[in-house]
């Protein structure tokens, strides 16, 4: 079943295209790595899907809401809220504006929190958590949304090993569960273990499973000078300097 | 003394009508600037809120001048100083908040040449510094109905400014237009500085928005807690305030600014001895 579909799609800010000729159609069940440089367009597309920018040409459709797990940089950490609190922001997608969340809300919330292995910090600050644990709030807080697809900006930014795998076990199981993710990443060989991988640089440079994608022409075209040939016969792309944190971090 | 004789003193001044309309309407300032004031300190509003504050006081000074509603002076000159800083920003190499000291400085010397024209009635320092005890019934009733629609109107929005105060990029993800909030904020705000300015003058009436919040930002970390003791502080500073006045004999809205302040300065003593929590 497609769960998200773009078929030339262009985006952008005010009437200028940052990301032009987007089509893919990714199913449920599906892993589908957004690949691309900073400025590349993969926060761009994000946007798209969930609806806060219209498309300039083509088309955008995402079957069902779309949950989007930002960077917890983005986030404010001096907030006074508590990792109950963060999830239960999920239920604001579906309750009308004049509607505080009630008790089957919470309790979405703390089942939300307990799937991703947080049941017992529901309580704790959300600034006082490790980079790991407010990225698994953040994704708990797209559950709460129940969104069949969720977009995820660069997850496993910042994280150490041990916590990169739990949370990459986290998301294999949300996609066995039937679900469609979209996982913007700079870590090529990670999006080789996945279904499908997006490569975006201003424009859709390529679109299919990594085996067929993933060659050096293909990261040459969407890194340009950031990728590097790597002694055992891959490409790896040299770590960016820095995030645009931006409003229109493309 | 004894503790008899304490209570006692506490007591005296609320046997005074003048006193007891000031104290309901300290005690309702209260309730609606602690409340607020924990949005405005978590949004950054601060120097903004001080800002539009300074900046309606020649509308006050012309509504006194022209015999209508302080009200309408004050809801007049909001609109005059929203739009000046609008235009101030616009002006070449100058950046937002140039703008907004450039415009507030002018505003506030307007409104005091206008005060202290020769040809201006005397006694228009109360604009500046607060009547709390010259209120009517009336303003004590506009202070309750502020209090009551804050309140409410805040309940409401509670989720809607959690989500955005906490990632207002992402927070139109959640179905929350962040613009539209700090739009009803900037209403309640200006709807507050106007209704407490009558009581508090025109440079002390943030105290009463900034103050409790930002003592209670220093003791407690969770919106719930903050928020509770944001009220408490405000309203139990206001009634400080106005005993210091009654047996000190001192200007009653310096009094309450001070009192905030005060507990301001206390809580980071606690927090000093505190660290931790």
């Amino acid at each position: 079943m497609t769960l998200v579909r773009a078929e030339g799609a262009s985006l952008g800010y005010g009437p200028r295209p940052v990301l032009t000729g987007v089509s893919f159609a990714a199913r449920a069940g599906e892993r589908v790595g957004v690949l691309g440089p900073n400025g590349g367009g993969k926060t761009t597309l994000f946007r798209g899907l969930t609806g806060e920018l219209v498309p300039l040409a083509g088309r955008l459709e995402c079957a069902g809401r779309c949950g989007l797990v930002p960077q917890t940089e983005r986030s404010r950490l001096d907030f006074p809220v508590s990792a109950l609190d963060v999830a239960l922001m999920g239920a604001l997608s579906w309750l009308p504006w004049w509607r505080r969340p009630g008790r089957p809300e919470r309790d979405a919330a703390r089942a939300a929190l307990s799937r991703v292995g947080l049941g017992d910090a529901a309580g704790e600050t959300f600034g006082d958590l490790s980079g790991g644990q407010r990225q698994r709030v953040l994704i708990a807080r797209a559950l709460v949304q129940d969104a069949p697809v969720l977009l995820l900006d660069e997850p496993f930014s910042g994280l150490d090993a041990v916590t990169s795998e739990l949370v990459e076990r986290l998301l294999a199981e949300l996609a066995d569960e039937g679900r469609c993710l979209l996982i913007a990443t700079h870590d090529v060989d990670q999006a080789r273990g996945w279904d499908r991988v997006l490569c975006l640089n201003g424009r859709q440079v390529a679109f299919g499973p990594p085996d067929d994608v993933l060659d050096l022409d293909t990261l040459e075209q969407t890194y340009g000078g950031a990728i590097v040939e790597l002694p055992e016969g891959g490409a790896g792309v040299l770590p960016p300097h820095h995030h645009d944190h931006g409003a229109e971090g493309a | 003394m004894t503790a008899a004789a304490v209570w006692q003193g506490l007591l005296d001044p609320w046997s005074e009508p003048v006193l007891r309309r000031a104290l309901l309407e300290v005690v309702l300032l209260g309730v609606a600037g602690g409340l607020l004031g924990c949005w405005v300190l978590l949004f950054g509003l601060a120097y903004p809120a001080e800002s539009l504050a300074h900046a309606v006081l020649p509308g006050l000074v012309l509504a006194v001048l022209l015999g209508v509603p302080l009200l309408a002076g004050g809801a007049a000159g909001l609109v005059v100083a929203t739009l000046a800083m609008a235009l101030a920003r616009r002006a070449p190499r100058t950046e937002s908040d140039t703008a907004v000291a450039v415009v507030v400085t002018a505003l506030l010397g307007l409104g005091a040449l206008l005060a202290l024209a020769p040809a201006t009635p005397a006694g228009l320092g109360h604009l500046l510094f607060g009547d709390v005890l010259g209120l009517t019934d009336a303003d004590v009733v506009l202070a309750g109905t502020l209090a009551l629609g804050l309140a409410a109107a805040l309940t409401v929005l509670h989720p809607a400014l959690l989500a955005v105060g906490f990632d207002r990029t992402h927070a139109a993800a959640l179905g929350r237009s962040a613009p539209v909030v700090d739009a009803v904020l900037a209403v309640l705000l200006a709807a507050t500085l106007l209704v407490a300015v009558r009581g508090l003058g025109n440079l002390l009436v943030v105290a009463l928005l900034v103050a409790p919040a930002a003592a209670s930002r220093v003791l407690t970390r969770r919106m719930a807690p903050m928020m509770a003791a944001s009220v408490a502080i405000a309203v139990l500073g206001g009634i400080a305030g106005l005993e210091a006045s009654y047996h000190l004999r001192t200007a009653a809205g310096a009094s309450i600014a001070g009192a905030l302040v005060g507990a301001y300065v206390l809580a980071l003593g606690w927090r000093a001895v505190r660290p931790a929590g």
